[in-house]
């Protein structure tokens, strides 16, 4: 045993080598031995680099990198990229109008729209400079009750802050997306604070009717945790809708805006579902990402990847809501296909993940 | 009108709600009100009768034997954990079972039990309306309410066992007055410990409305179970503005440990899973009563604050309206 050791650290220990008393000449062999591996080691590595011609990954990866770093640091010296005040206050006070607020600004489900003064710095520094997000006809979205329908990506919900920073922001007349979230997430810290105040309400079939029936606008991910938490190489590939939503907007005679987006999938690369501590912390899944070793949690922040957002035509069903599976899946299977649709495009239209 | 004057018995009249129920009927035409408690009630009308005794008691009986009872109140409930549970179990199961049990052998026609919101429980996964037909779900990590539940469930099966009978039961939020409930004892504390990052909405009742929605489901013709909501829920931080208290702000992954050791040494007032409370909301549909019972709240959610928060002056100023309560307690503020 004690010798196996030795051994060992004679052949990969060159200094502890010397301070057992091997001689020169060996060592120097050493060296040199360990010296011609690295640089075995360097040359494949360029190898497969620059042997990629079709697509020399790295190197388009760092060009555009450096491109978004560019545009980032654009965006932030011209300080182009905030709402101005008086735009925010006037895009607040009209989503206060439609609703029904009590004594304290606060709706039933604990939707402050005052409080989204707080979170509006965030959304446009996510929305405008970190994903540059680019929304395609957001026009599309109607007035009055609406669901939005969305693929789910990206390890963390940004893509639902992102969408919403859009009707907010962008979309006129302002609306705030009421986000059916998934229930494992109220036990989690900030919750209370933040996500509620801004108009997510626990995901449940009779807070969805309440809403549509308020005429609210409401973004359900029908993919919930299995979505978000696709490892990367599943990336851009849908996973089974839930049906949900659909016997909902049945119900409700409620348009269905079916939304792609594009960017996401890349912003957290998800290698690995690490099931036993997701079971311990209580989440549906815990992704290990490539940065993970080094820089712990803080691997999972996304990277700056461009986000695309397709919206589509707005789509009608008529039908009993409480039909067999069998009648309703068709009808879940055309929203899933226009949103299958958009994403391709979208992913033909990029030019990268970053620009 | 020469009517023979209709005869309330009202159990567990020395608490609070009890109190305040028995002055608002006695000042009624043609009301007789009969109270019965082992407790004292303090400052007593001279025509509101008092049977000092326990209802388990062949005493308690003699009540309903000798005379027509037309409506009981039944509200002789103890919802305080920190007594002995066994006696607190049995004391409000066996209790209410008994009590409907002298409704159904000498034809009572109305029973109006007060149960509690408690019932629902705070859960991450409650919608944002729980209606009557919910899962009563508060025993799931809080065993002290066990028994509440038990008591609502036996209430409710009294509707399919003697329809004859009009049971009622009501559910009211978190009701705050010059009483010693959970909520209103919470919000009279210094510094209000809440948990970091959680901010549930929270509904309350002031206690006057409470009694208005007691007497409500006395209504004849009216029967099932109701939730009893007061003004329009807020977030538990901004119930505590309200207050003009500050906050404690405690995380909330180690607290549950130190709070139950705490409670089993009896330095914490309150076993941990009360602490559920501050974290998941539990906010209730009150439509049904505002439809059927036609119950509006009159007070909002300041005058339940200020009712909890002025015990010495509230007595008095309870009729008064809330305008005149307001100014009482601002006044009280400023000295």
């Amino acid at each position: 045993m004690r010798e196996g050791l030795r051994r060992v650290a004679l052949e990969f220990c060159p200094k502890t080598g010397e301070r057992l008393g091997m001689a020169r000449s060996t060592l120097q062999d050493r060296y040199a031995r360990i010296q011609k591996l690295g640089l075995q080691a360097a040359n494949q590595l360029q190898a497969f680099v620059s042997a990629d011609t079709e697509r020399p990954l790295l190197k388009q990866l760092a060009e555009e990198v450096g491109e978004a770093a560019q545009d980032i640091a654009a965006l932030l010296l011209s300080g182009t990229w905030r709402t101005p005040a008086d735009e925010v206050d006037r895009r607040i006070a009209q989503l206060m109008q439609g609703q029904h607020l009590g004594e304290f600004g606060v709706d039933p489900f604990g939707y402050a729209p005052e409080s989204l003064r707080v979170m509006v710095p965030i959304l446009d520094f996510l929305h405008r400079v970190w994903f540059r997000a680019e929304c395609f006809d957001l026009n599309r979205v109607p007035n009055g009750r609406v669901l939005l329908i969305a693929n789910h990506s990206g390890q963390l919900p940004f893509d639902g802050a992102v969408i919403a920073s859009a009707m907010l922001l962008e979309h006129e007349p302002p609306r705030m997306p009421r986000t059916m979230v998934e229930k494992f997430a109220t036990a989690l810290p900030g919750f209370g604070d933040l996500v509620y105040r801004s108009g997510s309400v626990t995901g449940l079939p009779d807070n969805c009717r309440r809403l549509l029936e308020n005429d609210e606008c409401v973004l359900v991910f029908p993919e919930g945790a299995r979505g978000i938490s696709k490892p990367f190489h599943e990336r851009y590939r849908m996973t089974a809708f839930g049906h949900g939503f659909m016997r909902l907007a049945l119900e409700t005679h409620t348009p269905i805006v079916p939304i792609a987006v594009v960017g996401a999938e890349e912003q957290t690369i998800n290698i690995f579902d690490f099931k036993l501590l997701a079971k311990i912390l209580h989440t549906p899944s815990l992704a290990i990402t490539p940065l993970m070793p080094f820089i712990g949690p803080l691997a999972m922040l996304p990277s700056p990847v461009k986000y695309r957002i397709y919206f589509g035509e707005p789509l009608t069903f008529e039908g009993d809501p409480n039909d067999d599976e069998a009648v309703i899946a068709p009808k879940v299977a055309v929203v899933r296909n226009a949103i299958q649709v958009m994403m391709e495009r979208g992913l033909r239209e990029r030019r990268g993940y970053f620009v | 009108m020469a009517r023979k004057p209709s005869l309330v018995v009202i159990t567990g009249v020395g608490g609070r709600l009890g109190q305040l129920l028995a002055r608002r009927l006695h000042r009624q035409e043609g009301i007789q009100v009969a109270g019965i408690d082992r407790r004292a009630f303090p400052r007593k009308a001279a025509d509101i009768e008092h049977l000092r005794i326990d209802i388990r008691r062949k005493a308690a009986e003699d009540l309903f034997r000798t005379r027509q009872v037309d409506v009981i109140f039944h509200l002789g409930v103890m919802h305080d954990p920190r007594q002995g549970s066994g006696e607190h179990h049995t004391w409000n199961i066996r209790g209410t079972q008994q009590i409907l049990e002298f409704a159904h052998r000498y034809n009572v026609p109305k029973v109006v039990i007060l149960s509690t919101g408690d019932v629902y429980g705070p859960a991450g996964d409650n919608p944002a309306f729980i209606t009557e037909d919910a899962p009563l779900l508060g025993a799931q990590r809080f065993a002290a309410l066990r028994d509440l539940i038990a008591v609502d469930m036996t209430a409710q099966s009294w509707f399919w066992k003697h329809p004859e009978i009009e049971t009622v039961v009501l559910r009211p939020a978190h009701i705050l007055g010059a009483t010693h409930n959970a909520v209103s004892n919470y919000l009279r504390l210094q510094r209000i410990p809440v948990l970091m990052g959680f901010d549930p909405m929270m509904q309350v009742l002031h206690e006057e409305d409470a009694v208005t929605a007691l007497l409500a489901a006395a209504t004849p013709g009216v029967r099932g179970v109701f939730n009893i909501v007061g003004p329009d829920a807020l977030p538990l931080r901004k119930l505590i503005e309200v207050a003009g208290k500050e906050t404690l702000e405690l995380p909330h992954v180690v607290l549950p440990t130190v709070v139950n050791r705490l409670f089993q040494m009896g330095f914490a007032e309150f076993p941990s899973a009360e602490l559920d409370y501050l974290r998941y909301a539990a906010t209730m549909d009150g439509s049904r009563a505002r439809e059927v019972l036609r119950f509006r709240p009159e007070y909002g959610v300041r005058d339940a604050v200020s009712a909890a928060l002025r015990r010495d002056i509230f007595d008095g100023a309870a009729e008064n309206g809330s305008k005149a309560l307001r100014q009482r307690a601002a006044a009280a503020a400023v000295i």
